[in-house]
């Protein structure tokens, strides 16, 4: 295949609908990231929530034939794995950091054990039958020629995704628990002096942030694919944590951040083809992160030396008018 | 006439077993101003702490209006129409000043939402209503000392506070800002509130207050009439013994010089001038002070000297070796001491113990070093003898910094500048919320310093301190020198004052032999 065969492929709607769908499962964990965030525990256990949620609604939806119960058991397992790290890190106030690298190492192992005990495969889950949650075809725009291919029948997630953006920036900066769980986060000693229950709204954040993660992992077993496998989630948790600060701490803008980590992603794939390592493509976004912040830090320094350089100009003039 | 507050028999003890509080009785009447002072850990944050619900007393009882109440939070005290300001401010700094004031007890909309300018406009009515100027749509961030202070006053008043307790208010607020900070407290007793007003500065007890209560060592020593008792006398209750609130120096011995300025000039981050080719000398043996209103230059002067901030053009040499655009650790290893006006932020690492940060300037030395580590045995050592020489009310040194009362903690970061022997000591407000005993010590401490060949610049906002410590003052007005008066002794307060507020200024011909 030929660069310009390539070029068009991106420019054409099947890719949009391709980063559509790969971007899906960032951006539902990175809002998970950026709730516990603000609320001022990082939640670095994303990872580990998605592989528990996935690996759940798998199974449950194949034992009971019904996809609405397998994602309901996901998200129960993901605001389950989410409470765990509220005990240790509210509660017992481990670190959250280690209490979440414990999680994620314990889910990756989990869900293989217990997928060997299940189905005496050590991989995948293919032998067992799960469901997938419904695609959706929009009317009208479905008919219409590229906008259709893009935006039209995709799976329920995708759309979801972006209402949930927008729901949790309303929750986040128009309701009362947001902006408490948003003080609690920058200063939580102002918080509790004015009655906010410090506790209890880093709870709600900590479960509110498994849940997102939750959707992600089920968006990864039970819509495209239908299967689990093991560590399916290949790092989708620890690319939102960098989605949460690529995005500026804000829903929109970790929103944008996830596609554009999607946008890569699905670029690497339509590279599979020409002799650049897939690997190489993958990398762009994170090095794309580095430069930014190298970037942001020189002009920084840049801007700072051309104040010093414009004064010391305009003294020096100042002073020649007034030698005159 | 039953008082509004009654605290009886108050014991607290916390659980790392220092005991604050030693059986209190306290009463404060309705309406009045009440004073409280006293010692640097005597436990007045304390003892109101648990009048505002934030601690529970571990034994006494409290009456409100002659009846017996218990806070188990601050919440419960403010339905009960207590409110407090704490000695360091709690708000949140991405917040605009409304959300500040609402946060807790926001305004609802319609369905459910936060209502933003009803937040608005309920703040710019409570901030005319008592007179505390504030812009209810500022970012929290780029609004100063004072008058986050008042955002903080106002939150109190949203709640429907009846008594306000302000604890240290004044301690990081200018005279201006002092000023207008009292005339709002009177507004507000006029209005039928009651205010208890903690503060170190005696003269302020003698401005605002009715009565007056003076703690030492977690008990009460004696309530009185404002009226009825002196400066001297307040002083004496606190510490025990007679304080001498001038300092007494010896003949001047001046030295050679040590720190040179030259055409030093600064451009803030918005593109602002803070300092504008300023040059003087610091000789040895000497106390500089440098007196101005806050906010004409001396922080930045002061960053700039210690290597916090580069500076825009100038130089600033200490014994002919340039510091300026050097690192803190290599211009301390210049031999330049800093106590920083803000001690929270630059002064102390406030996770770290007293005697880490007793240290943090030396400890990659022996003998603080040794080999690779560093010797427990001689910190602990070190931290003993400066508690000690220093007198920082603490049971160990290995307790974390801010286990320390507001004033104790500025005594860690004076024994560690102090004791690491400089040629030049910047000191930064150094006694702000400091007690009068402690006060007098470390004024003493500079005086001696002084007197032992160091070159001291002084920056205060407290013109008499300035005055009664400097040999020689300059004057700064908008990051310009206005005036320099080579024998401190000789100049008057309004002189100075005139200066300061860039009403008179002497030509750089004038300055110049004596800079
Ligand atoms: N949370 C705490 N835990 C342990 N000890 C404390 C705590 N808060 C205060 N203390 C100790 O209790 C004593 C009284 O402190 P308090 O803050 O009441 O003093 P203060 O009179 O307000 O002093 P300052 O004028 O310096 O603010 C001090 O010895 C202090 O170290
Ligand atoms: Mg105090």
């Amino acid at each position: 295949m030929s660069f310009n065969n390539i070029l068009q492929s991106i420019f054409s709607a099947l890719f949009v609908a391709s980063v559509l769908r790969i971007s899906t499962p960032i951006i539902l964990p990175a809002l998970g990231g950026l709730v516990s965030d603000l609320s001022g525990a990082i939640n670095i256990a994303l990872e580990g929530t998605m592989l528990v949620a996935a690996f759940t609604g798998v199974v449950v939806s194949a034992y009971t034939e019904s996809v609405l119960l397998g994602v309901i058991a996901g998200i129960l397992s993901g605001l389950l794995v989410a409470a765990i790290l509220g005990v240790f890190h509210l509660h017992l106030k481990t670190d959250i950091i280690l209490a979440g690298i414990a999680i994620n190492i314990m889910a990756t192992g989990g869900t293989i054990f217990l997928l060997y005990v299940l189905t005496g495969d050590k991989g995948n889950s293919s032998s067992l039958a799960s469901g997938s949650m419904p695609f959706i075809d929009i009317p009208l725009i479905k008919d219409i020629p590229f906008l259709g291919t893009a935006f039209s029948g995709h799976n329920i997630l995708v759309y979801v995704s972006f209402l949930l953006t927008w729901l949790l920036a309303v929750f986040l900066y128009r309701t009362r628990l947001g902006v408490h769980l948003r003080a609690v986060g920058e200063n939580a000693e102002a918080a509790a002096s004015v009655g906010i229950n410090v506790l209890l709204v880093r709870w709600i954040a900590l479960l509110m942030s498994g849940f997102f993660a939750s959707l992600g992992g089920l968006n990864m077993s039970m819509a495209y694919l239908t299967l689990f496998q093991r560590d399916m989630t290949a790092g989708r948790g620890f690319i939102a944590l960098a989605a949460v600060y690529l995005g500026g701490r804000k829903p929109w803008g970790v929103l944008i951040a996830a596609i554009i980590f999607g946008a890569f992603d699905a670029l690497s794939n339509q590279l599979g083809s020409l002799d650049v390592a897939p690997q190489l493509v993958q990398v762009i976004p994170y090095v794309a992160t580095i430069v930014a912040l190298v970037v942001y830090n020189i002009r920084q320094k840049a801007v700072a030396l051309e104040r010093m350089r414009s004064f010391q100009e305009h003294e020096l003039t100042a002073q020649q008018a007034v030698g005159d | 006439m039953t008082p509004v507050i009654e605290m009886r028999n108050i014991v607290k003890m916390y659980s790392n077993g220092v005991v604050a509080n030693k059986g209190i009785n306290f009463s404060v009447e309705r309406g009045e101003i009440h004073a409280l002072v006293g010692e640097n850990g005597a436990g007045k944050s304390t003892l109101m702490k648990i009048l505002y619900g934030l601690e529970q007393p571990t034994e006494g009882e409290l009456l409100l209006d002659g009846k017996t109440v218990e806070f188990k939070s601050p919440q419960e005290a403010i339905a009960n129409g207590i409110g407090m300001v704490h000695q360091n401010f709690m708000l949140v700094p991405s917040f605009t000043v409304a959300e500040n004031v609402v946060l807790g007890a926001e305004p609802l909309g319609k369905g459910g939402m936060l209502d933003t300018k009803q937040a608005l406009q309920v703040t710019a009515d409570l901030s005319k209503q008592y007179g505390l100027r504030v812009d209810a749509d500022a970012v929290l961030d780029s609004i100063n000392v004072g008058m986050r202070q008042r955002v903080e006053i106002l939150k109190m008043l949203y709640r429907g506070a009846q008594i306000l307790i302000l604890d240290e208010p004044t301690a990081v607020l200018t005279p201006q800002e002092t000023q207008e900070l009292f005339v709002a407290v009177r507004a507000l007793v006029d209005q039928g509130k009651t205010v208890v007003f903690i503060t170190h500065k005696l003269r302020e007890v003698k401005e605002i207050s009715d009565r007056v209560t003076v703690m030492r060592d977690g008990k009460l020593i004696g309530t009185q009439n404002t009226a009825d008792t002196t400066t001297e006398d307040m002083a004496r209750m606190m510490v025990g013994r007679e304080v001498f609130l001038n300092v007494n120096k010896a003949p001047q011995n001046r030295g050679d010089k040590v720190m040179e300025v030259q055409n030093l000039s600064y451009v803030s981050e918005v593109g602002r001038v803070m300092l504008r080719n300023v040059s003087f000398n610091v000789y040895a043996g000497e106390v500089l002070g440098i007196a101005g209103v806050e906010g004409n230059g001396q922080t930045e002067l002061v960053e700039v000297l210690t290597g916090l901030r580069p500076a825009a053009s100038g130089d600033a040499m200490v014994h002919g070796k340039v510091v300026t655009s050097k690192t803190p650790r290599e211009v301390r290893m210049a031999g330049v001491a800093h106590i920083p006006e803000d001690r929270l932020t630059n002064g102390l690492a406030l996770d770290a113990s007293i005697e880490e940060n007793l240290i943090v300037d030396r400890y990659f030395d022996p003998p603080f070093r040794k080999g690779l580590m560093i010797d427990r045995k001689m910190v602990l050592k070190q931290g003993q003898d400066l508690i000690e020489e220093f007198n920082i009310r603490t049971p160990n040194g290995q307790l974390p910094v801010t286990s320390l009362s507001g004033g104790n903690m500025q005594k860690v970061i004076v024994a560690r500048e102090f004791s690491s022997n400089p040629k030049v000591l910047i000191a930064s407000q150094p006694t702000r919320g400091i007690d009068v005993g402690a006060t007098e010590f470390i004024r003493d401490q500079l005086v001696q310093k002084r007197t032992d060949g160091a070159a001291v610049l002084l920056i205060s906002a407290d013109l008499l301190e300035v005055m009664s410590l400097s040999d020689r003052i300059i004057a700064v007005y908008e990051g310009e020198i206005t005036g320099v008066f080579p024998d401190a002794a000789s100049v008057s307060e309004e002189e100075l004052g005139l200066y300061m507020l860039g009403v008179k200024r002497q030509s750089f011909e004038e300055m110049e032999a004596y800079l």
